[in-house]
């Protein structure tokens, strides 16, 4: 009796543990999910990011100065984006993307399509 | 303190900030460049007579578009320097505009800042671009507007008064970390365009980035200046110009004296101070002092330049 008791308070603790590790996982794949990328104090943020094929990508500047997002094999290319602006690029098929701002080309990033 | 006294204590101070903002005056003769302190300049006149007429005013990093804190008037402070070089005693013969016309590449930045040029009364204007005049997708708003005198190339050359003038681009790719590139054409044009010309012609070579290298991480440097360098070494009298950085700095090596200018839209950060070379705020009244323009004047023809920067206050 106690012995089962005990069982099932572990069941019952399992469970919520169970419920617990579910409503944590999506919020993990939320993350995962993600496309967007920040350019702050002259960095680009996440970089790499991991998206899949078919995502749409947005750059958002957060700085006082102009950014631009130029790919290194010429497959994208924003115009200047003022402070708040942004630029969006769907990949399609899976690779490795770089890119950098050309008016300030010390800013270099990737993006991983799987 | 009396009032006449009180008075007379602040003119003095507003005359001292009115010189340490103004910056210092460079002669050079035989090749070698001296500083005279603008301060000592303007007491001695006759020092200042012989810095001689302007050649021409360098005006860079207008930046029409910028509406941020640091300046949310650049088209304002544009027109001051208008308004100092128009007041200018003897009118310089030529401006020469080293790049970021604009801050965003747009049509409206374009026109507006041409508006305000067309007030100057010095009608003849040289341009390169920066890299902010080069971000529209197509590349096209500046040498629509600019690219005549270079057949859209962006580097060309010219003479007046004696001097060779050489515009460069440096700004369309970048080496990897962010250096500019003027590229193995370019290189290659200011190489055949040196040849032949005799070794006294004064030579002002101006483009956007600095042609030397100021401080790697943020960019400030030309990665492919050195071999620019080796077809000018043969000069007497080697003056070159850029913008960029927002701020004077200066380097004197053999007979090539390389300098920045003030813009005149917002100051930067001096090299590696903050995250990056973003608009600085300047502190209470200070902008006015941290903008301005710098004039050449022919010191001692054909073979002698005088640079003198000027700030807005």
């Amino acid at each position: 009796m106690n012995m089962r008791r005990t069982q099932m308070m572990l069941t019952a603790v399992g469970m919520v543990l169970l419920a617990a590790m579910e409503s944590y996982v999506p919020s993990i794949a939320e993350t995962t999910d993600s496309t967007e990328i920040m350019l702050k104090d002259f960095m680009f943020n996440p970089t790499p990011l991991t998206v899949k094929a078919g995502s749409t990508v947005t750059w958002t500047n957060m700085d006082d100065e102009p950014h631009t997002v130029v790919s290194d094999t010429g497959m994208f290319k924003s115009g200047g984006m003022d402070t708040n602006e942004s630029f969006s690029f769907k990949f399609d098929k899976p690779g490795t993307y770089h890119f950098t701002c050309s008016i300030h080309p010390r800013m270099v990033g990737t993006v991983l399509v799987q | 303190m009396s009032d006449d006294k009180y008075l007379l204590a602040r003119r003095n101070a507003l005359k001292c900030m009115a010189y340490g903002g103004a910056g210092t005056l460079f002669a050079l003769s035989g090749g070698v460049f001296t500083p005279i302190d603008l301060a000592v300049a303007a007491v001695d006149k006759q020092g200042a007579a012989r810095l001689g007429k302007p050649l021409f005013v360098q005006i860079s990093d207008t930046h029409i578009g910028f509406n941020k804190e640091a300046n949310p008037d650049v088209a304002g402070t544009l027109t001051q320097v208008i308004d100092i070089v128009n007041g200018m005693y003897d009118q310089p013969a030529l401006i020469i505009h080293t790049g970021d016309i604009t801050h965003l590449s747009k049509p409206a930045e374009f026109d507006l800042a041409q508006q305000l040029f067309n007030r100057l009364r010095t009608t003849e204007m040289h341009t390169v671009p920066g890299e902010h005049d080069t971000t529209d997708a197509t590349v096209t708003e500046y040498f629509n507007r600019f690219g005549k005198a270079s057949d859209n190339r962006g580097y060309y050359s010219f003479d007046h008064a004696g001097v060779h003038f050489i515009g460069l681009i440096n700004v369309l790719q970048f080496k990897p970390g962010g250096l500019g590139t003027l590229g193995e054409e370019q290189l290659a044009w200011v190489a055949a365009d040196l040849k032949g010309r005799s070794s006294s012609t004064p030579i002002v070579v101006f483009a956007h980035m600095p042609l030397w290298t100021i401080y790697e991480p943020w960019g400030w440097g030309t990665g492919d200046a050195d071999q620019l360098m080796n077809s000018l070494r043969r000069f007497g009298s080697v003056t070159v110009l850029n913008g960029h950085i927002h701020q004077i700095v200066q380097k004197v090596e053999g007979n090539m004296t390389f300098h920045t200018a003030r813009s005149t839209s917002y100051p930067q950060p001096i090299a590696g101070v903050g995250s990056g070379p973003g608009p600085l705020k300047a502190p209470g009244d200070q902008l006015a002092s941290m903008l301005g323009i710098t004039s050449v004047s022919v010191v001692k023809h054909p073979s002698a330049l005088a640079l003198n920067d000027r700030a807005l206050v």
